[in-house]
């Protein structure tokens, strides 16, 4: 589908303008084909599910990132076009992000310092002070937030208004376009709202906003134009007023594929049995039963796994019988052992049970591994190949494999299948399934829907909270979606 | 940890311990007797600013011991000799730190390796020029360590000098304060625009700089080099660092409180003299003077982040 540009008076020289940009991570295809220009006095909203391509559109603009095709071009203020990270700065491009990108252990003022390059020289500190109280006092009248406050000793609130400040702050290249990713995550409603009043007045004198949020109702109430997107492409975008919020969801989603989910759940009555685990906080699961946990990644899924994950483990017991075992998905950090074998990765766990008097029988280990090569099949000829060896999904495999050949009866995985290939889900999928009709209870993060379309029941979080339960048909993607973003307008 | 409360605890250890050798020894109470307490000190305080512009940075150098002890050897023989190759060399050196700075961001080494290595090549070089001990202190550094200047001897001047030039540079210019920020949030500092790999190495630069600072002083006060003369400075600077407030990682560090730290250690050794204790102790009970020290900040700062989570 073609973006139709919002009709109207004769727009001004865009500000940004990206044609066919096109971004490439490995075997990734991130952005494929965005074209879209922002003028002075818009507020775009930009909206789209996890892994749609927003964070990365947004480093585009930015500068962070070349794209690996198409042009990005910015205007100057004298009118002249300028390209590259040094353009954006020039062009007054600025960016708050979602996750902090201040110095904790520098001051409010100082802060000020590292995006803008001309304070330096005598008196630096006075200016750095008077243009961030500015801008604090501009955005945030009744803030009490002091130049020389260090950061690290303001509430998260008080960080993310800094933040926000400095987008908009006076430097030598007037902000132009600020670019607020998730800005209000961590406000609350009042503060929010002198934020969108703000970037109201911002436009209205000029300026320019791409917004992202996932509370649709900040979205339509400071958006001129919202454009959708996914799958790394900007698939719809329209004036707010041609929008619903209904709309906007529907424009988000697409069909999942229907046989898939059915093949799953079709033994669903005779597999799950009575409740296993429930934590305070609302998650709960019965046994053989697959949970998924959904919603805008970073809303708190991964905490709440990893919660109940160090409440059932640890013990000295639980070491050689765990109730709980974990596949991580994020491989490097909490995965996979770089240094050794993929035998020795895939037995780790296992060593309690493997041992006598202390020291590992190796003989069971080598059983043990060539066990689990075949029945989920590590493509390799040798296990005691270094784990570096393996595509990231066989490493994948291999984690699936020590957390599985455990006798623990609940398996948490935290969103295990991030950068894994086609071939290699539908392998782990079948596994999930094996397991679970065998009674084995999966709690299952996942950031693709398509995943979590998999699951008996879903648990979708928001804010750090439970915000909706599904549970059989009411799985789809449009429950989930509407689930993960606010649809109420912002309390004031 | 607020801000304040980081210098307090540098001041007041170093305040009771003061207080414990003047009741220990009253006649050290007097302007000879502090500045044979402190006269050391000076290169242990510039080998502690040394190491905080590394620590600055969220790394640790492993090798200012015997960097010092490099630039010591080097200043005893060929600064004296032929002053201009002294200075090319020194300059020299200070260039190699930057340089392994760089290196260190650029491959993503681990600067405790890198610096590791190092100082197994600077110890090497330090017994290459000077392989027994000896050499002579040029006059120039010789004159300047033992000035008496009126009312307050050498060393305090000295100690207050460094206190002062280093706050300027790190904590007020805005090029300092773009260091620290590395410490603090690399990736923010990296996202604005600024090139880490020529950030880092300007510290390491610095913290070479103050390095050869160190050796110069160290030769002038002790008129002759040797190989090992320096080699215990790597515990202590690192330990100056902790004790004034700095932190390993988070560019949480305070020039002044480094200089404190580095005289409470330098006192530390002087305290536990007049103890009579016998000198095959003093290293463990400076250790546990440090522990004691750590001990009470840690509750510091138990409290105050205690106070935050409530807020």
């Amino acid at each position: 589908m073609k973006p139709d540009s919002p009709s109207g008076s004769p727009a001004p020289a865009p500000l940004v303008s990206l044609s066919d940009v096109r971004m490439q991570f490995g075997a990734v295809r991130a952005l494929d084909g965005v074209s879209l220009t922002i003028s002075p006095g818009e507020c775009v909203g930009l909206i789209g599910h996890n892994g749609a391509g927003k964070s990365t559109a947004v480093n585009v603009i930015n500068g962070g990132l070349t794209p690996t095709g198409g042009t990005v071009g910015y205007r100057l203020a004298d009118g002249s076009s300028a390209s590259g990270a040094g353009g954006a700065r020039a062009a007054g491009i600025r960016s708050v992000f979602q996750e902090l990108s201040l110095c904790p252990n520098l001051t409010v003022a100082e802060n000020l310092r590292i995006p803008q390059h001309d304070l330096k020289g005598w008196g630096w500190r006075r200016r750095a002070a008077r243009r961030i109280a500015q801008a604090l006092d501009q955005i945030f009248p009744g803030h009490r937030i002091e130049p020389g406050m260090v950061v690290g000793d303001l509430t998260l609130a008080e960080r993310q208004m800094v933040e926000i400040a400095t987008g908009f702050a006076e430097a030598s290249a007037p902000a132009k376009l600020v670019i607020l990713d998730e800005p209000t995550s961590s406000l609350d409603a009042s503060i929010a709202r002198q934020l969108l009043d703000h970037v109201r007045g911002f436009c209205a004198r000029g300026g320019a906003v791409i917004f992202i949020s996932h509370m649709l109702g900040e979205v339509f109430e400071v958006a001129t134009r919202i454009d959708v997107m996914k799958d790394g492409r900007i698939i719809d975008s329209r004036r707010t007023s041609g929008f619903t919020q209904q709309s906007l969801i529907d424009a988000m989603g697409h069909v999942a594929s229907q046989e898939a989910v059915t093949a799953v759940r079709e033994n669903a009555d005779e597999r799950i049995g009575e409740q296993v685990l429930s934590t305070p906080e609302g998650l709960s699961a019965r046994q053989g039963e697959i949970v998924g946990l959904a919603g805008l990644a970073g809303h708190g899924q991964a905490e709440a796994l990893s919660r109940f994950f160090m409440s059932r483990s640890g013990t000295m017991r639980q070491a050689s019988k765990p109730e709980v075992v974990f596949v991580a998905g994020d491989r490097g950090r909490d995965g996979v052992m770089p240094l050794w074998s993929i035998l020795k990765n895939l037995t780790l766990t296992h060593l309690p049970a493997l041992s006598r008097k202390s020291l590992v029988d190796s003989v069971m280990e080598k059983t043990l591994g060539a066990d689990w090569k075949a029945r989920i099949g590590i493509r390799t000829d040798d296990m005691n190949n270094p784990i570096l060896s393996l595509s990231g999904g066989n490493q994948q495999k291999v984690l699936f494999a020590r957390a599985l050949a455990s006798t623990a009866p609940i398996v948490v995985m935290d969103d295990p299948m991030r950068g894994v290939d086609v071939g290699t889900k539908r392998e782990a999928y079948e596994i999930i399934r094996r397991e679970a009709a065998s009674g084995r209870t999966f709690l299952w993060y996942s950031t693709e829907t398509e995943e979590v379309c998999q699951c008996d029941r879903v648990f979708v979080y928001r804010n750090g909270e439970i915000s909706a339960e599904l549970t059989g048909d009411q799985i789809n993607e449009e429950n989930i979606l509407a689930a993960s973003f606010e649809m109420q307008e912002h309390a004031a | 940890m607020n801000g304040k409360f980081r210098i307090l605890l540098p001041v007041i250890s170093l305040g009771v311990l003061l207080a414990a050798v003047f009741y220990l020894q009253p006649r050290a109470m007097s302007y000879f007797g502090l500045n044979l307490l402190f006269n050391l000190a000076v290169p242990i305080a510039l080998a502690t600013i040394a190491q905080m512009m590394i620590i600055m940075v969220n790394d640790i150098d492993l090798s200012v011991g015997t960097f010092v002890s490099f630039v010591a050897c080097v200043t005893a023989t060929f600064l004296n000799d032929s002053p201009l190759i002294g200075v090319l060399i020194l300059g020299a050196s200070i260039l190699a730190y930057a340089g392994l700075g760089a290196l260190i961001h650029l491959r993503q080494l681990p600067a405790i390796v890198v610096t590791l290595g190092m100082s197994f090549v600077w110890g090497g070089l330090a017994v290459l020029i000077l392989p027994s001990p000896g050499g002579a202190a040029p006059g120039w550094i010789r004159t300047l360590m033992t000035v008496k200047p009126p009312l307050v001897p050498m060393a305090i001047v000295a100690s207050v000098l460094i206190a002062a030039l280093t706050h300027l540079l790190i904590m007020r210019s805005a090029t300092g304060t773009l260091l620290r920020g590395v410490g603090g949030n690399t990736k923010a500092v990296a996202r604005s625009g600024w090139e880490i790999a020529k950030l880092k190495a300007g510290a390491y630069g610095l913290a070479g700089f103050f390095g050869v600072l160190s050796g110069v002083c160290l030769v002038g006060l002790t008129t002759s080099a040797d190989a090992n003369i320096a080699l215990r400075y790597t515990l202590l600077s690192i330990a100056g660092v902790i004790l004034g407030g700095g932190e390993f990682t988070g560019g949480r560090v305070s020039p002044v409180g480094a200089v404190l730290g580095a005289l409470t250690l330098a006192l530390a050794g002087s305290f536990l003299s007049f103890m009579r204790l016998s000198p095959d102790w003093q290293i463990g009970a400076q250790g546990a003077i440090l522990i004691l020290v750590l001990a009470v900040r840690l509750i510091f700062s138990r409290k105050t982040s205690g106070q935050g989570g409530a807020a």
